[in-house]
């Protein structure tokens, strides 16, 4: 059975969110051969249509107002009920972000629909979609079923792997003009506490500091090595909570999950508390003083030792390999 | 203030996870009140401590909620409510406990509803938003700080790190994110209070639902554990031949750099 599906998309700081292909590629599983169409909201977004196209959208739909310059679940809402009421979608896919996790309960209600939040893999038996997540932050996986309705999933960032860019591709790309009104949330002010760049819960390489780092600035070799491999520096409860950095780097059961390709832990014992939130890491690294550490249990690989004496090695060793390649 | 708070009961996820027939093996585990709803209680009592009002915990579920529901009491809230849905739902989604959620709010006049922003063990975190948009209340999601003034609220909302300082006013549903508060622990004289607060119990015939009503839209047909890591690699030798060969496992072995 062919569906048509909309994946919606999203940018920060100037660029498509890699999960925005992402959610494209899942898009195209649950088509089944039928058309993908993306949707790009906010002020002056069309500029960005083409890249979908390039990464396997068959349309896009450009949705601009001055009031979705800024994310609000009313206007969002507004803006993505117009396209599913032109495009009449049998399927919808949202990256599993901040704004997708905020938006996609709000449609799914209003289209009397289901929801598979945080979808990590699609599988296809007998005809069906099985769609595969985690549940008890992480310690084991469903597989669902949509029984009813509109197919609605919310895909976990770094999970999905997008299809291969091919800037030959074309497709039409349509505006819709939509009224927004009535906003019932304002957003005042954003406060950037995040460092520009690399995006913690989309980078493919992230270096983590525990209690081990010891201080703010014994942060600063993890960021380093961070920066050689083009990845993000994240943290363990232990670290935020004595004050080393701010929680917006926490990774664990409250905090963030991650699924990086590469998982660096840095001086951090391994409490459960953490490892729910990166032990589904494609590899894991871990650099701890302590032979009997937790962590060590669920690595790949292993460095007893100093972290300040192993970070600084590392870095240096990664250089070299830059240089030669 | 008209204050409920929406609660979950979890199966604490620092349990080791063995799953039976099918199904994760519940048996023995503890159980907990899913710890960002802490964060909605704590917050919940806070705001009535402060504008007055009255704070009402509310779960979905079946008698063994009873015990944090008590808790709930027990840190200060005044009452608490159990809409037991055993005996008519067999298998429920998050529409499922949104639908049964709004329909007993529809006609209680919630000034400020507070929610989890997600629950430890399913993790889908849409309940909280569901419930607001069947009610036809504004949400804001993930909030590490609230303040109300009249019937004008202004909140923080963690965005991946970031902050948003998002204006709305009442009636409001917000869902908690870590950071808003500290938790109390149940004091022993809140504890001998709490066994003499109301704790009511409903089931889908009071709030005049059917079962087809609440009737799931997505299906679990499979529970499996992830594959078991083998131990890993403690690399031998001085420091900087480990540092090398790591960096050579990661590239030929691993082939993630």
């Amino acid at each position: 059975m062919t569906r048509k599906v909309i994946s919606l998309a999203e940018i920060r700081d100037g660029s498509l969110r890699n999960v925005s292909f992402e959610a494209i590629a899942a898009a195209k599983t649950i088509a089944q051969g039928g058309e993908v169409v993306a949707v790009l909201v906010g002020e002056s977004v069309q500029s960005y249509a083409n890249e979908l196209i390039a990464y396997g959208a068959d349309r896009v739909v450009v949705v601009e107002h001055a009031q979705l310059k800024t994310y609000t679940p009313d206007g969002y809402g507004q803006a993505l009920m117009a396209v599913i009421e032109a495009e009449k979608p049998e399927g919808i896919v949202f990256g599993h972000t901040a704004l997708g996790k905020d938006l996609s309960p709000k449609l799914a209600t209003k289209l009397n629909a289901g929801l598979v939040s945080d979808v990590v893999a699609i599988e296809e038996k007998d005809g069906e979609l099985l769609f595969i997540r985690p549940i008890y932050s992480g310690k084991a996986f469903e597989k669902k079923i949509v029984t009813d309705g509109i197919i609605f999933v919310t895909v976990r960032p770094n999970n999905i792997p997008a299809l291969s860019r091919d800037d030959a591709r074309s497709g039409n790309v349509m505006s819709l003009s939509v009224d927004i009104k009535d906003l019932r949330t304002i957003v005042k002010e954003i406060v950037r506490k995040t460092a520009e760049g690399v995006d913690l819960s989309e980078a493919k390489v992230i270096v983590a500091g525990g209690r081990g780092v010891k201080s703010a600035a014994g942060f600063k070799p993890l960021q380093e090595l961070a920066d050689v491999l083009g990845g993000a520096v994240g943290a363990s409860r232990g670290a935020c909570d004595a004050g080393y950095c701010d929680y917006s780097l926490q990774i664990g059961q409250t905090g963030k999950v991650v699924t990086p390709d590469l998982y660096i832990a840095c001086g951090i014992s391994g409490a459960i508390q953490h490892l729910a939130g990166m032990s589904n890491s494609k590899v894991i690294v871990a650099i701890n003083k302590d032979p009997e550490a937790n962590i060590f249990k669920v690595a790949d690989y292993g460095i007893v030792g100093d972290l300040f004496e192993v970070v600084p090695l590392l870095t240096e060793e990664f250089k070299k390999l830059k240089v030669h390649s | 203030m008209n204050i409920f708070v929406l609660m979950k009961r979890t199966f604490d996820t620092e349990e080791k996870i063995v799953i039976n027939n099918g199904n994760v093996n519940e048996e023995g585990a503890e159980f907990i009140i899913n710890p960002y709803d802490e964060y909605a209680i704590e917050e919940a009592i806070q705001v009535r401590d402060k504008l007055g009002g009255e704070v009402t915990v509310v779960t979905v579920g079946n008698e063994d909620a009873e015990k944090e529901l008590r808790t709930a009491l027990a840190m200060g809230c005044d009452k608490a409510v159990l809409i037991n849905i055993e005996d008519d739902v067999e298998e429920g989604d998050q529409y499922t406990t949104a639908k049964v959620l709004a329909e007993y709010l529809k006609d209680k006049e919630p000034h400020l509803i507070l929610a989890g922003n997600v629950a430890i063990d399913g993790g889908s975190g849409q309940v909280g938003p569901r419930v607001a948009e069947m009610l036809g209340i504004p949400y804001v999601t993930t909030i590490t700080k609230l303040d109300i003034d009249g019937d004008k609220v202004t909140v923080v909302r963690d965005v991946e790190g970031d902050e948003e300082v998002i204006e709305a006013s009442l009636p409001l549903l917000v869902t908690a994110q870590q950071g808003l508060n500290e938790p109390r622990y149940p004091s022993l004289p809140g504890i001998m209070k709490a066994k003499k607060k109301p704790l009511d119990e409903v089931e889908l015939d009071d709030l005049d639902l059917e079962e087809e009503d609440v009737e799931a839209k997505t299906k679990t047909v499979e529970i499996f554990l992830p594959p078991k890591k083998e131990a890993g690699k403690i690399l031998q030798g001085e420091l900087t031949d480990q540092v090398k060969e790591l960096v050579t496992l990661l590239r030929t072995e691993a082939k993630v750099i």
